[in-house]
């Protein structure tokens, strides 16, 4: 699946005049439960290369579920949520047309069809885990998917170096010391970056 | 593959917890997966983790998914259940109740400052996650050459990852022929 987690956007509030989401536009459907569980099952089973942009085609392009503000909206608060941005954008879709019961249609739709799959995977990878033929590929695909990752974060932070600011770039390789050299457990380190980010981010430093 | 109840125990407290910390999708909980898993409980070798890792991103679906293959590796199917749903659940409810209650925040302050706040923590985790998957696959000139390579070509090109998958898995294959 995709390295990328989507870049937080730093779009503008919509404007005052667009929907408020549960009070969803008259042209806008309402899908069912069991088309929530579709939705996000194709989505998951088609999300190589990028969750964000397959979800967004389906929900706003092709099913109209929710405005390109809405979903720009929703995304950008799924990012700072804890957890994966796509569950939790699973979860809250879900619960705006349908409230638990279409949260859990959601996210069984999201994370059922590759659990499936990956149980399968497990499991043959459990009997010829140990072919050296095997190994190989995979130590290839792992050393890939990092370079990805690399890519990603290059890309990321490319704007971060550039806007000047001096303490965003700072947490960026506090973060990345503690966690990839130092190798500290993340719940502690957190705590520390965390609230010394929001306060530089509160105070624009 | 035995696992009594302390080990599932552990596996939905674990990951129950990290599914809070994990900022910016599953990916950026990597290092901590692999501390812990592979360090701290030795329930994979490095080797495995890294095949796990793989196995992940071949898999379509949300990158979380690799706990499934941790849990699965763990405790069987029932560890891979237990493992999935503890990484679900606790941030499936933080959402849950946000999101119910974001409507009467839009556009607030906080919001934006939260944003900026955690971008730069993303960058770092994810950077992190690529240190730790690239070094725990392998050490030999190979590996790095793929992880470099791919790193550059996904950089200024648009790469799809199965494109780079798949001509990775060839070069590791050939490396070692």
């Amino acid at each position: 699946m995709s390295s990328s987690p989507p870049i937080p956007s730093h779009e503008e509030p919509p404007a005052a005049s667009s929907q408020p989401i549960p009070a969803a536009a008259p042209q806008q459907p309402r899908p069912s439960l069991a088309e929530l569980f579709v939705a996000f099952a194709t989505i998951s089973l088609s999300g190589f290369g990028g969750v964000l942009a397959w979800s967004r085609r389906m929900m706003v392009e092709e099913r109209r579920w929710l405005t390109p503000e809405q979903f720009n909206e929703t995304y950008a608060l799924c990012a700072i949520l804890p957890g994966g941005n796509i569950l939790n954008f699973s979860v809250i879709l879900g619960s705006r047309f349908h409230g638990a019961l279409g949260a859990i249609a959601a996210v069984a739709g999201l994370m059922g069809p590759p659990l499936l799959l990956v149980l399968g995977i497990g499991a043959i990878y459990a009997h010829y885990g140990e072919l050296p033929a095997l190994r190989h590929m995979l130590t290839g695909v792992a050393s890939a998917a990092a370079g990805l990752m690399l890519a990603t974060v290059a890309k990321m932070a490319r704007p971060l170096f550039r806007s000047g600011a001096i303490t965003p770039p700072l947490i960026a390789v506090a973060t990345f010391a503690a966690i990839g050299v130092l190798q500290w457990p993340l719940p502690l380190v957190l705590a520390v970056i965390v609230p010394a980010s929001v306060a530089a981010a509160w105070l624009r430093l | 593959m035995n696992a009594g109840s302390n080990t599932l125990l552990t596996l939905a407290g674990y990951f129950a917890l990290l599914s809070l910390f994990a900022i910016g999708g599953g990916n950026s909980a990597v290092p901590e997966m692999h501390r812990f898993a592979v360090d701290v409980e030795h329930w994979l070798s490095d080797r495995q983790f890294a095949d796990s890792f793989a196995l992940a991103q071949l898999t379509p679906g949300p990158n979380i998914i690799i706990v499934t293959l941790i849990g699965y590796h763990v405790a069987g199917v029932l560890g891979a259940l237990v493992t999935t749903l503890a990484m679900c659940g606790p941030a499936g409810l933080f959402a849950f109740f946000v999101g119910g209650a974001s409507e009467r925040f839009k556009g607030a302050v906080w919001h934006g400052v939260l944003n900026r706040a955690l971008v730069p923590v993303t960058i770092g985790l994810t950077a992190a996650s690529a240190i730790v998957v690239a070094t725990t696959a392998g050490y030999n000139w190979l590996a790095a050459a793929i992880t470099l390579g791919t790193a550059l070509t996904a950089y200024f090109l648009p790469v799809h990852p199965l494109w780079a998958f798949a001509a990775a898995a060839l070069l590791g294959l050939s490396g070692w022929m």
